[in-house]
């Protein structure tokens, strides 16, 4: 019989084992598939969150990319070509996302790569992508890194600078506070460059950040983060946040009678948003790509069409994902054959695009510049509240 | 100061609750001598069990102490089940096997709930009904005290008293002293000893199940992987305290979350995890025994 020193210790050691073996990931990089595709389908594929913590991303993508190759497969595809959408499943992990691009590239051939929402996954699939020379668009990935990775990675959405800016000049404008707290996920590249790009407009037209907190991804307890906040005294808290996180900390930061209004990014896109957080959040702002409120025709057809689909309205992610599909659609119409080559240097152009989500047309850096929209949480819903043109 | 105070509250408060998860560790270590990795996912399945129990029966709508009760009721009764069932299936066939097996297959358990869950439950947090409130909040100026989290001190303290006098008054609590001390010798002396390992499982996961339903109505975000970290936490705890130790248990995790509170409240929220292990291997190497533990020699 083992002493209880011993037994403590060697349970410690499995401990430690069960965390290592949990995360090495093989990946492997083969041939680039530069050939024109035969056959009357061109594959697509998509890489997103699926299961895990933050589904709902994942399903709100993939519903919007599904309706628009629908659409066009019904026009009659492309050249001809219909269509033919691969998902795999990333489970919100970074390295299961890069795993699930090496697969579809290397094995199913993939033309090109749609996904992912999250900043931190699009990183880690975007450089496999630009090896193989497949052009990837990611629909909703703001970090400006993710399309510095190289010139097959493109975006439809706007990039953290500018949707940082937008908030820091709505709490100026509009709310018309001067002391702010911030309360930023380390985890997560996109809350980082997020609270970073706040900060720097927000100090710099006149703010000031009163105090800069963060937390990890997955937490629960916020209540020692939202004390020291409190201490502060803030007039309102930026929190560039999934909405996984948010509505705990709304709740939490009632209970400690912060009753000042909480503000963040396109993160807390979801309808777990204000189911979590229940009165809580109501009356918090944060920027989106699109309001589904908007009384434009473009952006009403397609909250009737996909309602009729799916029988809910569509979020910013869903608008995104369409914009993503119809952006490569219209890509692969206009270049003169579908190599990889040609759909990436006719990505590249793409010029006064009529998204959902807005006007796109790609810059130099591969992004697109185009307008946010702030949204306040209420009533269980979201109120438009104003649009920001960059 | 106030400050201070307020830290102090969401400390003991986030203390008692991994109290609840480690009481659980702590029992079923003291008479097996087997770390459950898997009981940090027996708690989620008690949060899971209070959500689909509260969706049903619609408690969300008329909160009230009953409709708590009940849900509790529930959760710890499909824990103890489901307890029963792990260890039936998955450890009493290998009592005779090398202790490492027994630990590998937790973490096997342990991996298997997690995954299970996430295919039944769906990956994605789900919101957990709220379905005890207590509108008036203690509050002494700017130091707020969720009356919940008061409850589930009391909670957390009044069941440690529970096991204690279970362990320590009653026959059950002598045949699973018995058996922690020599499972040969206590079957010799006619103590039915795998029965008393059932109960041990049952009543630890009894109380991971109450732990999922009140850590669902604090933090009303569950999802299938919300036990693996709390189940480390939780083991933490349980040998800060000195692991088979109830009271020790309980003071391990308040020790561990009053640590947190104040690591994250002054300004290294980052470390919030590194701690738990960091203080694991801090008292591995000064004291492994924990806090209240004793040494038992071996005897040869």
């Amino acid at each position: 019989m083992m002493t209880m020193e011993k037994m403590i210790k060697s349970s410690a050691l499995a401990l430690a084992l069960v965390a290592v073996v949990g995360c090495t990931k093989k990946e492997s990089t083969t041939g680039a598939t530069n050939a024109a595709p035969a056959g009357d389908t061109i594959l697509v594929g998509e890489v997103g969150s699926m299961t895990g913590s933050e589904a709902t991303f994942g399903t709100s993508t993939h519903n919007g990319i599904e309706l628009a190759f629908e659409q066009i497969n019904a026009a009659g595809g492309v050249k001809g070509k219909k269509f033919k959408l691969i998902t795999l499943d990333d489970q919100g992990k970074p390295d299961e996302a890069a795993t699930a691009a090496t697969k579809l590239i290397t094995q199913d051939k993939i033309q090109a790569l749609l996904g992912e929402v999250a900043s931190s996954r699009s990183l880690a699939m975007a450089p496999i992508a630009q090896s193989n020379g497949v052009p990837m668009i990611t629909p909703s990935s703001t970090n400006p890194k993710v399309t510095e990775q190289g010139d097959y990675i493109f975006r439809v959405c706007f990039i953290d600078p500018f949707q940082g800016t937008v908030m820091a000049k709505f709490a100026l404008d509009t709310l018309k506070v001067k002391n702010v707290a911030v309360l930023r996920d380390v985890k997560n590249d996109y809350s980082v460059g997020l609270a970073d790009f706040f900060t720097q407009t927000f100090t710099k037209n006149g703010g000031k950040v009163v105090v800069d907190q963060s937390f990890s991804a997955g937490d629960m307890d916020f209540k020692s983060q939202l004390t020291a906040i409190r201490a502060k005294k803030p007039e309102a808290i930026y929190v560039p946040g999934y909405y996984t996180e948010v509505g705990l900390i709304a709740r939490q930061a009632k209970e400690l009678g912060l009753n000042v209004p909480l503000m963040g990014g396109d993160g807390w896109d979801s309808p777990k948003l204000t189911e979590i957080g229940g009165k809580s959040i109501e009356g918090s702002y944060f920027s989106n790509h699109y309001s589904p409120e908007d009384q434009s025709p473009a952006v009403q057809k397609f909250v009737s069409e996909f309602k009729a689909k799916y029988g809910v309205i569509p979020d910013g992610l869903s608008a995104m994902g369409y914009d993503a599909a119809k952006v490569l659609a219209d890509a692969m119409t206009r270049a003169p054959d579908l190599t990889n080559k040609a759909v990436r240097d006719a990505i590249a152009t793409t010029k006064d695009f009529p998204g959902v989500t807005g006007v796109i047309t790609l810059n130099e850096h591969r992004d697109p510049v185009k307008s946010a929209v702030v949204l306040k949480v209420a009533g269980g819903g979201y109120k438009y509240q104003t649009t920001v043109k960059p | 100061m106030i400050e201070f105070v307020q830290l102090l509250v969401n400390g003991l408060s986030l203390g008692s609750i991994y109290a609840l998860i480690a009481l659980g560790y702590t029992m079923v270590f003291g008479i097996l001598q087997l770390i459950n990795f898997a009981h940090g996912d027996v708690y989620m399945l008690g949060a899971f069990i209070g959500m689909y129990t509260s969706r049903a029966l619609n408690l969300g709508e008329h909160p009230s102490l009953g409709a708590l009760l009940l849900v509790l009721a529930v959760a710890m009764a499909g824990c103890a089940a489901m307890g029963f069932l792990i260890e039936r299936i998955a450890y009493r066939p290998l009592r005779k096997a090398p202790r490492i097996n027994l630990l590998i297959t937790a973490v096997g358990v342990s991996l298997f709930l997690e995954f299970a869950g996430q295919l039944v439950f769906g990956a994605d947090p789900k919101f957990f009904p709220q379905i005890f409130s207590i509108e008036s909040d203690f509050s002494f100026g700017e130091l707020k005290i969720n009356p919940l989290q008061v409850l589930v001190f009391g909670i957390s303290i009044v069941l440690m008293t529970i096991l204690q006098t279970i362990i320590y008054k009653t026959r059950i609590g002598r045949a699973m002293r018995a058996a922690s001390f020599s499972h040969d010798l206590a079957s010799l002396m006619g103590i039915p000893t795998d029965r008393v390992i059932s109960f041990t499982f049952m009543l630890g996961s009894a109380l991971a199940g109450a732990g999922g339903v009140l850590v669902g109505l604090i933090y009303p975000k569950i999802e299938p992987l919300m036990g693996s970290m709390m189940g480390l936490k939780a083991f933490v705890a349980a040998v800060l305290g000195g692991i088979g130790n109830v009271t020790g248990a309980v003071v391990g995790a308040l020790i561990l979350g009053l640590a947190e509170s104040f690591l994250v409240g002054y300004g290294y929220p980052t470390f919030r995890d590194a701690l738990a292990f960091a203080l694991l291997i801090l008292i591995l190497i000064l004291k492994p025994t924990g806090l209240f533990g004793t040494k038992r020699t071996e005897k040869v």
